[in-house]
């Protein structure tokens, strides 16, 4: 890619690329300005008189499903990532598609992973054209130095949604790893020698894509109960030995972290609940699978249960402590969009009031409302945070992507939206006078909490007001920001960053928010 | 015929190192400085730390040398540090020192303030100390004895030096914990210049031991211009250091506290270190003893197994029973712990209001005897509540 790209400011003053992979984009014009236009996209009307009337779409093999769904040159493919780091079926896709000899496909995950890092050598053999998807590690790197052919593009996972319903990506071939099938398509991720939990990333593509194959290691007779992907949005099934490695799936347990540091902060996360009456009866937050995360469920239940609170329900990325606070009787639902850990696996697949969501009911934000924006409280993490409280999730203060998106974007939309990070992290200041690469804009982010203090947006005098007479630390940021710089020794140096864009960071409505440069 | 080359390391490199750098430094004939920087900070400090270490070597007098650093997020007060051992070890170092921004010092330490906790930090180990202060320990302890390694004195020395210089800790008391004498004398040269606010002293088994250190301190305050006080507190760690506490407890006006060291105590008696502590009740009941006779305050040792909240309550709270008035703590986690333990009750404190407003009603009848309801109240009992009034309103508690 050698064209220059022609660039314009969007609505937060960065500089944003006009096309995109051939594709004409809409730079940012603010946190709900942008009206979506048309209708959803839908995949071709078919015939049962072209699928078995018993029901069975075996195939041998993904390489004869991808021929049989006509797999060509320029094609999207995709699949899911409830499988994280330990799954198989991507590399499986794409070197199926390799042996067949198509090229410049379009690889759309919900996530990519390091361990998928052989998809480098797709790329560089011409079998994959680009990735439109998170990429870190490896993959991130190949992106960032400009090595791939075209342009990243990061999206939220209600982005993702909003992406393929509106039409803006169309998949082609959806193939979705199943930990447990039936021969007719329908898909569960709850039971299996691999199980996963939810399946919610897949949904989307099975029932928009123009193909879905499902692939197995655990095929049941029919039916499969429960199901969350239909067999009738799919056309093939194949079985193999292993979908992925189950100790990569879902860790053991997932540990809260030990470091004083961060348990400071988590306390204080729950403390400023409490303290600004969010924490109360009915009341509903949401939280990652951080190690701070993890803590501050541990400490705000321990709040709740002294205050005698319940909430209605709590959403995750869920975990043990999720479901402790399920089993103590302190939440009524957990609302899951990804299980990360065992406890989690066993809880959705035993408890009713553990319900799987996926990104269309959680995220999607062009439709009738979501369940984020009736979150009270959430708790995510970011790189960077600067004065006016943007936040970046997606580089290294450096410009080299780090991590995707996930949910982040579309949890900013809830009642209170809370950054807990380290002020600094080994000399990296995380205040910073402007973010390397805008993920979130300042106005949707509420409170910042570091361990040297805590920071309100001055937008939110409700809250300024609701935690007067705490005892928290609260400061304004750019204290905190000036303490910080002391600490390391003066304001780091701005990155070097190139001038040609690699990637770009979509808002939740598809609009272009900001560019990622390349980067060595 | 070239000159000897001199060469020397200082530092920690390796994965899992943070907020420290390893430097190697070789001198040469000519040529000026070589400086190879690695740094995981690379992008932001890169320039920032080939800087500094220049300036360093320029303040140390080294003209003609090549210098290699490998950078983990290390702050500037540790580069000078780690850079100024470095030097020193090669025998390359003038007489001056490298020393970092000094920031502004806390407030002058009281006598008799709080010290239920004490912190302990490592010396050697940079990546504790930044943050110690935010956990709001009592005081914190920067030690250059029991956790420092033979070989890495020297190096613990001068970044102890330069963290009482650049580091915040906040209202925490420093203090530091120097080596056994005679080496301790070699530590005191080096930190009482940056006035830390407690100096403890190891294995302490006569008073002529503290004496040593009182005078040694009052000359390097007067050749530094330090105008307030550095307290000390004796660690007994023996059975002749507890045989000779009292007079130890009173060898100097400067005396503020005394502690014991129960893994070298037990190890000195011959017994092993349990967990209810019955072999060391004597030594601790003496201690406690020893110190009231002398007007200070008697410190408990550590509570070594970080696991265990419920036992280092329960400790804590024995400990507090026979006049203890804080320990020692090796972890942020067991502060908030230990202050409970040590703090007064409600009913303590209840008490105390009601015979300090009897002691303060008295005053205004300008009646000399303190009376609650029938009750005569001595006036020793009158002070106690008040003091306790006193601590109970700066632990936040009244």
């Amino acid at each position: 890619m050698t064209e220059r790209v022609e660039l314009a400011h969007n609505a937060a003053q960065r500089r944003v690329p006009t096309m995109v992979n051939g594709k004409p984009q809409i730079p940012y014009l603010g946190v709900g300005k942008y009206q979506p236009r048309g209708r959803k996209q839908a995949p071709p009307v078919r015939s049962s008189k072209d699928y078995p009337e018993n029901g069975d779409k075996r195939l041998p093999d993904l390489e004869t499903a991808l021929r049989k769904c006509g797999l060509r040159d320029g094609m999207v493919i995709s699949n899911h990532h409830h499988l994280r780091d330990g799954d198989r079926v991507a590399l499986m896709m794409l070197e199926a598609a390799a042996k067949i000899g198509v090229k410049d496909l379009l690889w759309f995950p919900s996530a990519s992973f390091p361990s998928q890092k052989d998809a480098i050598g797709l790329m560089e053999k011409g079998v994959i054209h680009h990735i439109e998807g998170s990429m870190n590690g490896p993959l991130g790197d190949y992106c960032t130095q400009g090595k791939m052919r075209g342009m990243g593009v990061l999206r939220s996972h209600g982005g993702r949604w909003q992406a393929i319903q509106d039409g803006e990506v169309h998949i082609d071939i959806a193939v979705i790893a199943a930990p447990t099938a039936d021969a007719f398509g329908n898909a569960d991720g709850s039971h299996g020698k691999s199980a996963c939990g939810s399946l919610g990333f897949a949904l989307a593509d099975s029932t928009y894509a123009d193909h879905v194959i499902v692939v197995t290691d655990s095929l049941v007779p029919f039916p499969c109960v429960p199901w969350q992907i239909q067999g009738n949005n799919v056309d093939y099934v194949v079985e193999v030995d292993c979908i992925g490695d189950p100790a990569k799936i879902v860790s053991g347990t997932t540990q809260i972290t030990r470091s004083p540091d961060r348990l400071r902060i988590a306390e204080f996360v729950a403390r400023f609940l409490r303290d600004a009456g969010i924490m109360k009866n009915g009341f509903s937050f949401q939280a990652g699978a951080g190690g701070i995360a993890l803590a501050f469920v541990d400490y705000l239940r321990r709040m709740m249960k002294e205050a005698g609170v319940k909430a209605r329900f709590v959403r995750g990325g869920s975990t043990k402590y999720l479901v402790d606070l399920l089993q103590e009787g302190l939440t009524d639902y957990i609302l899951d969009g990804q299980t990360f850990d065992l406890e989690g696996v066993k809880s959705i697949a035993n408890d009713p009031r553990h319900v799987a969501t996926s990104p269309f009911t959680s995220y999607n934000y062009h439709g009738k409302g979501n369940f984020a924006s009736m979150v009270d409280a959430v708790v995510l993490g970011a790189t960077e945070v600067d004065v006016n409280f943007n936040a970046n999730v997606v580089t290294h203060s450096d410009g080299r992507l780090l991590h995707g998106i996930g949910g982040w974007q579309n949890c900013l939309f809830s009642g209170c939206s809370i950054l807990a990070l380290p002020s600094f992290r080994d000399r990296i200041p995380v205040i910073v006078d402007e973010v390397t690469t805008l993920t979130g804009p300042g106005e949707m982010i509420d409170v910042v909490v570091t361990e040297r203090g805590i920071a309100i947006n001055p937008l939110r005098k409700d809250l300024l007001d609701a935690v007067k007479g705490s005892k928290l630390p609260i400061r304004p940021i750019q204290d905190i920001k000036t303490e910080v710089e002391q600490i390391c020794g003066g304001r780091p140096a701005r990155p070097k960053l190139g001038d040609r864009p690699v990637a770009v960071v979509k808002w939740v409505d598809g609009t272009v928010l900001d560019t990622v440069w390349q980067v060595g | 015929m070239t000159a000897d080359r001199k060469s020397a390391e200082a530092g920690h490199s390796g994965k899992d190192v943070r907020s420290d750098l390893h430097v190697a430094i070789e001198s040469r004939d000519s040529g000026g400085i070589e400086l190879g920087l690695e740094s995981r900070v690379g992008p932001y400090y890169g320039e920032a730390i080939l800087t500094q270490a220049r300036h360093v070597l320029e303040t140390l007098g080294v003209k003609n040398a090549k210098v290699s650093i490998h950078d983990e997020g290390a702050l500037p007060y540790v580069i000078a540090a780690r850079i100024e051992t470095a030097v020193r070890r090669a025998g390359l170092a003038n007489s001056h020192k490298a020393l970092p921004e000094k920031i502004a010092p806390p407030a002058p330490s009281a006598k008799d303030r709080l010290r239920r906790s004490r912190l302990y930090l490592p010396g050697t180990e940079p990546k504790y100390a930044i943050n110690a202060g935010l956990h709001g320990p009592d005081a914190i302890i920067l030690d250059l004895e029991d956790s420092v390694h033979p070989a890495e004195k020297d190096a613990a020395r001068i970044l102890v030096r330069n963290t009482l210089r650049a580091v915040n800790f906040g209202s925490c008391e420093r203090m530091v914990r120097i080596n056994q004498l005679p080496l301790g004398l070699e530590d005191l040269a080096e930190i009482i210049p940056e006035a830390p606010d407690v100096v403890l002293i190891p294995k302490v088994e006569h008073p002529g031991q503290v004496t040593q250190v009182d005078n040694m301190i009052a000359e390097l305050k007067v050749r530094h211009q330090i105008n307030r006080p550095i307290w000390l507190m004796p660690i007994l760690e023996s059975g002749q250091g507890i045989e000779s506490a009292a007079p130890i407890a009173a060898a100097t006006e400067n005396v503020v506290a005394l502690t014991i060291g129960l893994e070298d105590y037990t190890a000195d008696l011959g017994v092993v270190k349990t967990a209810e502590g019955r072999e060391s009740q004597y030594a601790r009941t003496r201690l406690v003893n020893a110190a009231r006779a002398a007007g200070v305050q008697a410190i408990d040792s550590v509570y070594s197994d970080v696991g265990d909240m419920e036992g280092l309550k329960q400790w804590a709270e024995a400990a507090r029973a026979l006049g203890f008035e804080g320990m020692g703590c090796i972890h942020p986690a067991q502060i908030p712990v230990i202050h409970a333990a040590f703090a007064p009750s409600a009913a303590e404190i209840e008490k105390a209001q009601r015979i300090v407003s009897a002691f303060e009603d008295a005053q205004q009848r300008g009646v000399a005897v303190v009376s609650l309801g029938s009750k005569m109240i001595d006036p020793p009992v009158v002070q106690r509540a008040l003091k306790l009034v006193a601590r109970a309103k700066s632990m936040g508690l009244a």
